[in-house]
């Protein structure tokens, strides 16, 4: 009785001591959690706080004649007097008319420098889509060239920025601003276009289409094949050494830095089989090659997370091992190989380095239109814009950040969501 | 079963892939260098927009990397233009001769500027060549002539007592860069020149000539900052003691909050790199492959767009991004020389 009376107080004694041990294990993850999510948090700020200028542009309102004999146009019908024509003139004398005062023809130059050298172009596709205008002059909000953009943005902030403009230009733009001629609109030239050499005009659709036509043969590739894989090596497979070395050399493979996936690309596909560069076939075939691995893997882990009981009562009823694996084995792991999939396609979205040796790596301006045109994806869009000396680029490049992000947190909900839905508990 | 589907849909892409890769191309395909990339991709686009023809694609692949792309062979598996920050090396010629690329049409269009530049905050460094190559060679010349000891600067003022008593901190390309390869030979190398022993070894042991004056220290002093002159632009203003080393189009455009350094006394700006009398400039070049002239279609119209005067004259738009001219005169002989299509002889002054 003493005994038990000691022990009692010995556990008591020592309970305080491990509540608080407890308690200070808890606030350490705690704590861990919220560095982890205050760095998420930082970054995200920062982001969003260089990248949100991205999505607005800055236009200006000028009157446009559209002058038949300045266009040398006579019939619409004919494609090389369209091409031929100087669209650029166009704002050029709008931007004369304007601003009567400039006659130097230095001073000319950088008056036009205000509005983007696309403007004619816009203007162009504004003629062609109502031939009417010809010969007859409206007021048009016109594209401001990048550096008037970001000196635009920089004033409505307070702090302008002067040191790629002259005197005469912040004057003019002075003299538009105080005629309320310029405003910020909703930059639509971002999701609409592709990549361009100047950022008021460069979009972000040419990486976009790019990064889902190269992520769509990817998956087409990989899946199928891994899973073929994973079932054979569980299910079908004898476990002798042979077996035994091929998964020790999948999961070698999946730990293999993704340059080496590139160096192989370039070594195979396009040496050997000469697949062109830089199109979303040969992108689809090194990321297929480099998420094989981890879709094996994950496939295998969810056919053995498939209870024996399932297998068992299959074949006891008397299915065949093929009718086994195909109507219960597979349906249920299938959840759990999706998640793996969607993963390692989210980790495909993001590469860049196996990229750079199949030429992907590269300016497009172009929209691709198939699996065989010239493309670029999203990661590598934004390595080029944050390596352009242009300084508004760098709002591009973290929108562009923000656009992969968010294809990044979509994929990865539905492989969440595609769990929750389709899991079942035993 | 959705199985064989899958498999069926595996083998359909297999054959397209297979398929896709006979099929002619449309596209000007442009590879080289890094540093021509901005004024390359910006006629590729212009080019593209007005013709309503595909764009040029341009890769980013370094001068070396395109000039082996290049030199692979003859066939639209190949590229058909290289650009690059420097000439062709003899060896390049030759290796494109050897894979069949004989009739070569070399281009030169501009000229680039290597800048030295620290913050705004700071005032600006006037430096020469050999203070250059005394603050950041490996190396340096001891007491005596022909005497070489381990480079024991840690201030520009011990390099120069004119100069300002703060730390060596140059932040810079690393060896990958053709930055770095230019910056090592125009200003490092220019430097090394002044110092009359090492002048005379130049000609007597090359080797060991360019061993000493294109050799970087490596303790520190010199910090390899990435390819991203962005990147280095960034640092500097946030360590105004540091200079860095990065191209002219950087400076032009960050000229808020970096300046350049002055090289014996004269500033990097475009008059000054134009008329040659800032000394770290190197010229910049593109390379096209004749055979593919009429094959692939638009090469001519994109290589007429990138000579014509509204592209790389004074005024031209290329101008505008940065890249520095060559004279009129220059300029009027190559246009001609490309609207003929002259290609290289072989007896060219190749390194």
């Amino acid at each position: 009785m003493s005994n038990s009376s000691k022990n009692l107080k010995k556990i008591q004694d020592s309970l305080v001591w491990r509540y608080r041990a407890e308690k200070a294990f808890r606030w350490c993850g705690i704590i861990a959690v919220t560095l982890g999510l205050l760095a998420v948090l930082a970054l995200f700020l920062d982001i969003i706080f260089k990248g949100k200028g991205a999505f607005s542009a800055t236009y200006m309102q000028l009157e446009v004649t559209y002058d038949q004999q300045l266009l040398d146009i006579d019939n619409f019908a004919d494609q090389k007097q369209l091409i031929v024509a100087d669209w650029g003139a166009l704002y050029k004398s709008a931007l004369r008319a304007e601003f009567s005062d400039v006659r130097k023809r230095a001073d000319k130059r950088k008056l036009y420098a205000l509005v983007s050298n696309g403007a004619g172009y816009d203007l162009r596709e504004r003629l062609l889509a109502n031939p009417s205008l010809l010969g007859q002059s409206e007021s048009v909000w016109l594209l401001a060239d990048d550096d008037i953009d970001t000196y635009f943005k920089g004033w409505l902030d307070g702090d302008p920025y002067t040191a790629r403009l002259v005197d005469n230009q912040v004057k003019w733009l002075q003299q538009l601003i105080d005629t309320q001629r310029m405003e910020l609109r909703f930059n639509a030239n971002f999701f609409n276009r592709g990549d361009s050499r100047e950022p008021e005009q460069a979009g972000i659709r040419g990486a976009m289409i790019g990064s889902v036509l190269t992520l769509v043969l990817t998956l087409v590739l990989s899946f199928p094949i891994g899973i073929a894989a994973a079932i054979y090596l569980e299910e079908f497979a004898p476990k002798n050494r042979w077996t035994e070395f091929i998964e020790v050399n999948i999961n070698n493979l999946a730990a293999v830095p993704s340059i080496i996936f590139g160096l192989l690309g370039l070594a195979i596909f396009i040496n050997f089989f000469h697949v062109p560069r830089s199109i979303p076939v040969i992108g689809g075939l090194v990321l297929a090659v480099m998420t094989l691995p981890t879709i094996i893997i994950t496939s295998r882990a969810a056919i053995t997370s498939v209870p024996p009981s399932i297998r068992e009562a299959a074949l006891g009823m008397g299915a065949s091992r093929n009718q086994m694996v195909l109507h219960h084995v597979l349906p249920l792991a299938l959840p759990g190989m999706l998640t793996g999939a969607i993963i390692g396609m989210a980790r495909a979205l993001g590469e860049t380095a196996p990229l750079l040796m199949i030429g992907m790596v590269a300016f497009i301006a172009d929209i691709p239109g198939g699996f065989t045109d010239p493309a670029t994806v999203l990661p590598v869009q934004i390595f080029l814009w944050a390596d352009s000396p242009e300084r508004a680029f760098i709002e591009k490049t973290s929108a562009a950040i923000m656009v992969l992000l968010s294809f990044l947190i979509l994929m990865n909900i539905s492989a969440v969501w595609l769990r929750k839905r389709l899991e079942r508990r035993w | 079963m959705f199985d064989y589907k899958w498999l069926h849909v595996a083998t359909v892409s297999l054959c397209l892939v297979v398929g896709s890769g006979v099929s002619a191309r449309e596209t000007v395909e442009v590879v080289g260098s890094s540093t021509v990339y901005p004024f390359s991709t910006v006629v590729a686009e212009r080019y593209g927009r007005s013709s309503g023809k595909p764009t040029p694609k341009i890769e980013s692949t370094g001068s070396g990397g395109g000039m082996k792309l290049f030199c692979s062979g003859v066939g639209t598996n190949y590229p058909d233009i290289t650009n690059s920050s420097r000439r062709m090396k003899q060896s390049e010629f030759a290796q494109c001769q050897r894979n069949g690329v004989e009739e070569i049409i070399e281009v030169q269009v501009g000229f680039d500027g290597i800048v030295l530049a620290n913050s705004i905050n700071v005032s600006v460094m006037n430096l020469s060549r050999k203070d250059i190559f005394l603050a950041l060679a490996a190396r340096v010349p001891g007491i005596r002539d022909g005497e070489l000891i381990e480079n024991p600067y840690t201030t520009w003022q011990q390099v120069n007592p004119s100069l300002p008593d703060d730390p060596i901190e140059v932040l810079g390309p690393p060896p990958t860069s053709g930055t770095r390869d230019a910056f090592v030979e125009l200003a490092m190398e220019g430097g090394c020149k002044k110092i009359p022993w090492l002048a005379a070894m130049k000609n007597s042991d090359k080797q060991a000539f360019k061993a000493i004056c294109h050799t970087v220290r490596e303790d520190g002093l010199y910090i390899e900052a990435g390819e991203n002159d962005n990147l280095i632009v960034q640092k500097l203003q946030a360590n105004p003691r540091a200079l860095g080393i990065f191209g002219f189009s950087f400076l032009d455009q960050n000229a808020d909050t970096v300046h350049g350094a002055s090289i014996e006394s004269v500033g990097p700006d475009f008059e000054s790199i134009a008329d040659k009398s800032y000394p770290i400039s190197r010229p910049l070049y593109f390379y096209v492959k004749k055979a593919h002239v009429g094959v692939v279609p638009g090469i001519q119209d994109f290589i007429n767009e990138f000579t014509s005067e509204k592209a790389w004259g004074e005024e031209g738009y290329l101008a505008d991004k940065g890249m520095i001219p060559l004279p009129i005169t220059r300029r009027k002989v190559t246009a001609k020389n490309i609207r003929a299509l002259v290609s290289m002889t072989g007896d060219e002054p190749l390194k």
